[in-house]
This record gives structure tokens, sequence and C-alpha cells, in this order.
């Protein structure tokens, strides 16, 4: 009976596009898997949003949003109808077209990410050889979006907010990547199906979960933290912090383009999370062998809210880093451990199974961590102070 | 007309597309605009024979197209930074400005 | 050749001509992305499915920000009000329409040309893994070596050079140089030596 429930999206799809002729099928088909992901995330971006905010207030010592419907769950609604009835100012210097467009070329590669991410069993919308290439080209074409709203904006704040955006998110890429890169290297195929049935074996009934190996954890904490930057979320908001500029490449969109730059913000950061779940934690398989029965989907949609919620609590507590501080943690710290992990990731594939792997493997990555953390994060020793004056 | 002769087309005018804002356009960075087109139409040129080719299976093409794409990306890298560090020097991205060798 | 194809190639051809003749800078920038997409989807369209990632990973998410950060750093962004051709315009065009008839007469009348399509190969990840690493290692490296020293190259020439005066040292050392290739620099706010090598530049 479990089967069947967990199969009751693609059983569903397979009944309703039986009734068209044969030739209509594989179009319809693709249309529907689309509208399901049209219909499913941007809902979950409205009750992630008045989670956030609920979640925000909680850590922050206070209510969230707790006037529209049932303890403030229907607060989405209301933001909805104000984004859409509030007048859309563009700055008459602004460049009419570019500004218009960028919107829609943020949301265009942030949807086609969904394509090719595994939401449970059979549930994939295109099985791509490449697919995991395919989710980081379309990843890179978000920076060309980001431009074309702060340079059309004709602000400086704006293009500045660009700029730095775009220098974040091409530096957390390289992290982001490499870390991606030593699952692939284990798993030996770029497609996310192999990648995910790859870790459906249970051993002592704890499933072969890549984050449940040395390289795996290390590798899943630079791409988590990678992937907060990627997204823009605190601690590495400082592209489109209030306090800081404004609100960044977005400060000339109001009403309901700034929606869609919000909406692309939340849908990109399921996205990149669905694709964390998918390397390191196990897609839709379940971590223990006896609670394997519930639907695969419920796994997912289980781990991408945890993972949210962890993300909402890493906003709610850390403070932001700085431009310099940001890029130094990317090059200096990650990129090196990232690489590191890469080929640690290599030793635990020739060292063998047994107890040496772990380890070797563990007591590397550790001691890589403690060397990166004391040699190139160090401190700038504070000298006397020189005063620069614009002559 | 097949669908390798129509590749073959597409490729021949993109790479006169380029060619030509290579030749006419002014400024530095269009000039590599135009590179960068020529380029592209190459490989389009190298897949399409690749694609329909005989030994498809071979992938020399393919490979090819992989590596000529990694050293378009360097060389984009190193014109951009020839081209900034000609605006440094002579405060001007004009080609038609940056024709002696002194300075 | 399916209809989708030629719409494609139709769609690139535009964006190339946009790309080469708008006056904007950054527009025509952005054309030339829209091209690099165009041409992904032939690409794709051509069985070729990771050499149209690649394109779209490389082409559009690096070159062409890469062009889009030095028009910036290059102060280009503005619309000239100047003529944006050179002085040789007229012969650049006749010369490359005789480029294109040559080029299109020698495809459409070559006798050389395989006729009927074969069917579509199906490339996996893992035979261009095996290839690369067997019969074409040894580009592989130097293609690694080249990009390397490209990157390292284009780095030394952007930098800008050792400030000569004394006077100005303390902000000389503290201003970071501009690195567009894979290090854009982020144009922070940054304290008056930055003012004085934007005035300089």
């Amino acid at each position: 009976m479990f089967d069947q429930l967990d199969q009751i999206f693609v059983t569903a799809l397979h009944w309703l596009v039986g009734f068209l002729p044969v030739a209509w099928r594989s179009l319809a088909s693709s249309l529907l898997c689309v509208g399901f992901i049209i219909m499913v995330f941007p809902g979950l971006f409205a009750i992630v949003t008045v989670i956030e905010r609920k979640g925000l207030g909680r850590i922050q010592n206070r209510y969230g949003p707790n006037r529209v419907g049932p303890f403030g769950f229907l607060q989405f609604a209301a933001d909805g109808i104000k984004a859409l009835i509030k007048e859309d100012i563009v700055p008459r210097a602004a460049d009419h077209v570019v500004h218009f467009l960028a919107p829609v070329v943020l949301l265009i590669p942030v949807l086609l990410a969904y394509a090719v991410l595994p939401f449970g069993r059979n549930m994939s919308v295109a099985d791509y050889d490449a697919g995991l290439l395919f989710f980081f080209a379309v990843g890179g074409a978000v920076e060309l979006s980001i431009f074309m709203a702060g340079w059309s904006s004709r602000n400086k704040y704006s293009l500045l907010g660009a700029m730095r955006a775009i220098a974040q998110m091409l530096s957390y890429e390289i992290p982001l990547i490499l870390s991606a890169v030593s699952v692939v290297m284990i798993v030996g195929s770029l497609n996310l199906l192999d990648i995910v049935s790859h870790q459906n074996q249970y051993t002592f009934g704890i499933a072969h979960w890549h984050v449940f190996t040395p390289w795996g954890l290390v590798g899943f904490i630079i791409f988590f933290i990678a992937s907060l930057a990627e997204s823009n979320r605190s601690p590495f908001d400082l592209p489109e912090a209030e306090s800081e500029i404004i609100a960044g490449y977005f400060t000339e969109y109001s009403g309901f383009k700034f929606a869609l730059f919000f909406l692309g913000e939340y849908l990109g950061m399921f996205a990149i999370c669905g694709l964390g779940i998918t390397l390191f934690l196990g897609g839709w398989t379940s971590p223990v062998s006896w609670l394997a029965w519930i639907p695969s989907y419920v796994w997912f949609l289980t781990k991408l809210l945890a993972i949210v919620f962890v993300f909402i609590w890493i906003r709610g507590t850390l403070p932001r880093l700085r431009m310099d501080q940001l890029m130094n943690f990317a090059w200096k710290f990650l990129l090196p451990l990232a690489l590191v992990n890469v080929v640690v990731a290599g030793l635990w594939h020739f060292l063998g199974a047994g107890a040496l792997r772990w380890l070797v493997c563990a007591a590397i990555l550790a001691a890589a961590y403690v060397a990166l953390g004391h040699t190139l994060m160090r401190r700038q020793k504070l000298g006397k102070r020189i005063y620069r004056f614009a002559d | 007309m097949n669908p390798l002769q129509f590749c073959l087309l597409v490729s021949a005018l993109l790479f006169s597309i380029g060619f030509a804002g290579a030749v006419t356009r002014r400024h530095a960075i269009l000039v590599l605009v135009g590179i960068e087109l020529m380029l592209n139409s190459a490989n389009l040129n190298l897949i399409a024979f690749w694609r329909f080719g005989p030994h498809p299976e071979a992938l020399t093409g393919f490979i090819f197209v992989l590596f000529s794409m990694a050293l378009a990306a360097a060389e984009a890298a190193v014109g951009l930074a020839l081209v900034i560090a000609i605006y440094r020097h002579k405060k001007t991205s004009n080609l038609d400005e940056v024709k002696e060798l002194k300075g | 050749m399916t209809l989708f194809l030629v719409i494609t190639a139709v769609v690139t051809l535009l964006a190339a001509v946009a790309a080469m003749s708008l006056r904007n800078l950054v527009h025509s920038a952005l054309m030339l992305a829209v091209s690099f997409s165009g041409i992904a989807a032939i690409y794709l369209q051509l069985n070729a499915e990771f050499v149209g990632f690649t394109e779209i990973l490389v082409y559009v998410g690096a070159i062409a920000i890469l062009i889009v950060m030095a028009i910036l750093l290059t102060r280009s962004g503005e619309t000239p009000e100047h003529s944006v051709l050179t002085s040789g315009w007229l012969a650049g065009i006749a010369v490359t329409a005789l480029l294109f008839t040559l080029l299109g007469w020698a495809v459409l009348s070559s006798s050389a040309l395989p006729a009927a399509p074969a069917a579509p190969p199906r490339v996996t990840v893992r035979d261009i893994g095996l290839e690369l690493m067997t019969q074409y290692v040894l580009p592989l490296e130097i293609v690694g070596l080249v990009l390397t020293v490209a990157m390292i190259g284009a780095v030394v020439i952007a930098c800008k050079e050792a400030a000569p005066a004394p006077a100005v040292s303390p902000a000389a050392k503290t201003s970071r140089p501009p690195t567009p290739a894979g290090h854009p620099a982020a144009p922070v706010p940054a304290p008056a030596g930055a003012f004085k090598k934007a005035g300089a530049a």
C-alpha cells in the first residue's frame, strides 16, 4: 500500500496523460510536470515566508505576523495582494527594457533548475546524463540578471549592490562546485538519479548517505555555507541589507517586480537546498531502513523544510559578514578546504572499505581545517592608525 | 538543404557577423565580442560535422569543442585584461586612437 | 532540420547582429549573452548535451559577465554620441559580404559533405571522461596549464602598477588592484586611495 502511495503522483500523471492520443503524450506529460513544479514551489515559498517571519520573530523574542488568518499563516496572501496593487515605479533615467526584463531573466534559470532535481522515486522531470552540470550552468545565468537589475536602475547604490552580489556569487560558486565534484568522484556519474540511488543502500539499518562519511560531512558543510552565499542570505546578505546599501540591486524595484525578485530568491534557495539534499542527504531516501515505508516525496519535503529552518535560524542568529571578510572566507578558507576534500574523497575510494579509511580521512580533514584556520584566516595585526584623506 | 548544410550556413553567417563587427566597430571590447562570436561559429561548425559526419562515436569533434571553449575563456580573460590595461594607460578604449607604440 | 532548429538559428543570428550593431555597449553584451544561449540551444538539438551545458556555464555564466565587468571598468556604460564605426567600415562590410558569399557557395555546392543524416549518437559523460583520460590526456593537461597561465597573466596585466611617490604610499598599499579575470573586483566604497586610483585610471 505504501508503495502505491509513494508512486501516487507518477500513476496520476500516467493516468491523466493516457486520455490523450499517443503523439501528444510526451508534451502533455512535460506540461503537467512543469505545472506541478510551478504550483508546489511558489506555494512552498508562500508558506516559508510566513514561517521565516514568525521564526525570526520568535528568535528575537517577539511574535511574528499574527493578524491575518490563523496564527498569521495567511500573511502571504496579504503580501501578495499588496505587491500586486502597489504602484510600479520606474525611475525616469532607468533603462526601461532591461529594467523590465531583469526579474524575468532571474526567474527563468531558477525555475529551469528544478527540472533535474529528483523529488521522489521516479519523480524527476528531466533525466539528463549531465544533470548536475545543467544545474550549475543555469545557476551561473542568474548573475546576469542581477547585473541587469543593478545597472538598469541608474543608481550608484544599485550598481554597487549588483557588483558586490556578482562578486560574492562568483566567489562562492567555486567551493560549491568543488564540493559537488567530490560526490561525483565517488559516485562516478553526473546524473542526479544515480547519485541518489548510490545513497539508497543500508548497512545495519543506517543509510549510506554521503553526509555520514568524513568527506561528505565536510563537503556538506562547504555546500551549505556556499549555498547561503549563493542565495544572498544572512550572514552573506551584504548586497541586499537595508542598513548597508538600501536594498542593493533591487532598490528601484517596487510592486510586482520586487515580489518577483523575492520569489526568485526564495525559489533559488529551495533549488540549491534541493541539490544539497540530493548530493549529500540522500535525496528521497530515508535515513534508517525501518522508516523506508514513508513515501519518498515526504522525505524530500521534510529534509527541505529542515534545511530551510536551519537557514532561518542562522539568519536570526549570526551577524552579517563584511564584504572583504566574505571574500577572504571564500577564497582563503573554503576553496582550499574544498580542494583538500576532493583529495580526501579520492583517498577514501582507494583505501578500500574498513576502519582505516575513516581514521585517515577524518584526520586529514581535521588537520586541514585547523591548518587553514591558523594560517590563511589569521587576523591582521592592527598597527598605528593611518588617516587617509582625499587629496 | 540537409541539416548539415543548414548548420554550416548558420555557422558561416555567424562568423561573418562576428567578423563584420570586429572589423567595423571602434570600441576594443566590441572587437573581442566579435572574436567570441567567431569562435562560437567555429565550435558550431565542429559540432555539426561531429553530429552528421561518418564517425560520431569517436567523439573527436566533441572533445575538440570542449578544449576550444576552455581556450576561448582563457583568451577572453587575457584580452579583456589587455583592454583594461590600455584604458588605464591611454584613458580611451577607442581603437582609432590607440595607433602609436609611443607612450 | 526541424522548425525549432530554424527558429533558434534565426534568433541567434538576430541577437548576434544586435550585439555587433547596438550603440550601447551593455545592451550589446546582453544581446551577446542571448546569442550564446541560442547557440547552446542549437547544440542541445544536435544531441551535444554536454557541450550545450558547458556553453551556458562558460560563455553565459562567465564570459558574458567578464565582458560586462570590463565595460564597466572602462567606463563605457553610457551610450556614445559620436560615431561608433571605425574609419574603414565600408571596406569591412564589403569584405564580410564577400567572405560570406564564398563560404555559402562552398557549403552549398560542395560534394564532399555527407548527405544522409546519421542516427543521433548517444554520448554519455562516461564516454567523454574515458576519451579525455585515455586519448586526450595530454591536451587536457596542457589546457589546464594554459588556463592557469592565462589567469595569472590576466591578473598581472590588469594589475595597477605601483605608485611612484612616497606621499601617497599608504593609500597605494591599501588599494586593491582591479582583477577582472576570475576574481571580479567588487568596487566597494573604499578609502581615499581608491578615489585617487579612479582619478588616475
